[in-house]
């Protein structure tokens, strides 16, 4: 069975930057599949291309089997796309926006409505579909832009940094919701910042970086080439860091990475949980004063150092503001 | 949780349909923005007393009361005031992402574009009969024919809808509101130098020479050739024809200019 995305050595630049720059990408049915990047790295440009919304500069690019250049409209009839910018009509209720997309699909007037109840009810905006759009909390919003893509029953569904901006709690129903849509059978590809969001929600994540894909695999996968979790502990002073390190490096393999700036000493750790206590019995045998210990998910950053073997730099500012996240 | 029902058999919606639910929407968006329309109302109705009773009395144009001078000028002029509004929509549309999602579904692609158009030009006709039967209602009065009093109506619609082209490109090249906002600014020296509110002989000779070849002067004179009747080819110094002709001239090269642009500006993505 084809790949539900296939990307060949994609680019596409704007005036004097390359937003993609030879991306390779392969996105298998059945599974939600994560880019993830910092501002820059080239998700938006990448989404907008998958959604035929631009002009590809190089590279092919077929979804759900068709070619993007060849077959635009056979793509648009495959696909559904929600974005950072709620892209729905503030003066229509949530049952008059999405009836009108489901219109625009080509369904008759009692088919739309029906797709726009069921939508309704998948995204939990049953009570609110008749109020008008502009009375909506940004979690609100969000979640009828979630729905207007998904009104057309689309094959794969593209979400362009779905939670970016969202109050916890918001954030939470929406992955709740796009989980349900996963059971259901619909494909999606998702663009991200947080590796926390990639983690609860893909099942393969692909990083990439400056219009590149630098890394592809399952979040496990990726968590384990940094070495899992980390732990992280707040010396009280400068002076007591190198100790610190000397107590804890025991471990794991991986070295302990010194922060002086943050007084912090961070260590990857494989994720069975016993290295938190661990670790706080090392300090304490050793006897160095701490401030804070804690066992979490490696940052994005870490990722990066760890799979490119530098820093994350944050693309946007490398980029002339030509007029288009990436 | 059911999944939606059974795949819809059409994919996707034709020219006219897809045409008519974006029209809809726009149309919408803009009777249920109270503010938007009231706003406008209120301003148009107050600038019109102001000129027909403040400066009336003062500005001689010749054998003429002003008000029956002044509205074909006035309506006319709305037409581009209104379009400022248009390009802001559309240049709104364009940032807020809702262009994109249009342009991810799989509809004609000049679905959009004419939905635009359609929609601006339904509003102006609305804003213009609102106008119009202001101006009866202070003394406005129709000196030819009613047949040429419905003609001058629809040559108003037909340079709105010219003119709404021209505003949708400045939205589409704008990108954001704001940008948009100060292109529509055009539409001051636009309205004003020309002959829509004063006779362009009352003018200092520098500017006579403008306003006596931009499209606004020819488009005001055709309406006014019609409203006046009998009297208009003494007033203006051409008979109607000379009006009507030239000005459907001009819209037509607004069309044949702004058309092609926001197609290709639309299409470049």
């Amino acid at each position: 069975m084809t790949a539900m995305i296939e990307a060949s050595a994609l680019r596409k630049r704007y005036r004097k930057m390359s937003a993609l720059d030879g991306l390779d990408l392969i996105a298998e049915r059945g599974q939600v599949t994560a880019v993830l990047g910092p501002n820059g790295a080239g998700k938006t440009t990448f989404v907008r291309a998958v959604a035929t919304l631009l002009h590809l500069d190089g590279g092919t690019l077929r979804v759900a089997g068709h070619d993007v250049r060849r077959e635009p409209q056979a793509v648009r009839r495959q696909i559904g796309l929600a974005g950072q910018f709620a892209a729905i009509e503030p003066a229509m209720s949530g049952r008059e926006n999405l009836e009108m997309v489901a219109r625009l699909f080509g369904q008759g007037r009692r088919t739309a409505r029906a797709s726009a109840q069921t939508v309704l009810d998948q995204i939990g905006l049953g009570e609110a579909a008749d109020r008008l759009a502009r009375t909506y909390s940004g979690g609100m919003r969000r979640r009828l832009d979630l729905g207007a893509s998904l009104v057309g029953a689309p094959r794969l569904l593209l979400l362009d940094e779905p939670t970016t901006g969202l109050d916890p709690r918001s954030r939470s129903e929406l992955w709740d919701a796009i989980r349900e849509l996963v059971e259901n059978g619909t494909d999606v590809l998702l663009t991200t910042q947080y590796l926390d969001e990639a983690d609860h929600l893909a099942s393969q994540i692909v990083i990439i970086d400056h219009g590149r894909a630098v890394a592809q695999g399952t979040p496990a996968e990726l968590k384990r080439r940094v070495g899992g979790n980390v732990i992280e502990v707040h010396a009280r002073s400068r002076h007591h860091l190198a100790e610190v390190a000397d107590a804890i490096a025991g471990l794991s393999r991986t070295r302990p990475e010194i922060d002086a700036a943050t007084r912090r000493v961070t260590i990857g750790v494989s994720s069975t949980g016993d290295e938190l206590t661990s670790a706080l019995r090392s300090i304490e045998a050793a006897g160095v004063p701490i401030d804070d210990i804690a066992l979490r998910q490696p940052t994005l950053d870490e990722v990066f150092l760890a799979l490119t073997g530098q820093p994350m730099t944050d693309q946007d500012s490398d980029r002339e503001r030509v007029g288009v996240a990436a | 949780m059911a999944t939606i029902a059974t795949q819809p058999a059409a994919r996707s919606a034709g020219l006219t349909s897809s045409t008519l639910t974006i029209t809809r929407r726009a149309a919408l968006r803009y009777l249920r923005t109270p503010q938007l329309v009231v706003m406008a109302t209120l301003q148009m109705s107050l600038f019109f007393l102001i000129y027909r009773y403040m400066f009336g009395g003062a500005i001689d144009v010749g054998g003429v009361a002003y008000v029956d001078y002044l509205v074909p000028g006035f309506v006319a002029t709305g037409v581009l005031f209104s379009g400022i509004g248009a390009a802001v929509a559309m240049a709104d549309d364009l940032q807020q992402g809702f262009v994109d999602r249009l342009r991810s579904l799989p509809i004609p692609r000049s679905s959009v574009l004419a939905a635009r158009a359609i929609a601006d030009t339904a509003i102006l006709t609305l804003a213009s009969a609102v106008t119009v039967a202001i101006a009866f209602a202070v003394g406005f009065r129709l000196h030819g024919s009613v047949r040429e009093g419905l003609a001058a109506f629809g040559l108003v619609i037909v340079f709105g809808f010219a003119f709404e082209w021209l505003f949708i490109t400045m939205g589409l090249f704008a990108g954001n509101s704001q940008t948009a906002q100060g292109m529509g600014m055009i539409v001051f020296p636009l309205a004003f130098i020309s002959s829509a509110y004063v006779p362009v002989d009352s003018m200092p000779s520098w500017l006579q020479i403008v306003a006596s070849h931009q499209p606004l002067t020819y488009m005001v004179d055709a309406v006014r050739s019609l409203t006046l009747g009998s009297q208009s080819e003494a007033l203006l110094g051409h008979p109607a024809s000379y009006y009507v002709v030239r000005s459907l001239v001009w819209a037509g090269a607004i069309l044949i200019v702004s058309v092609p642009l926001a197609v290709a500006r639309y299409r470049r993505g």
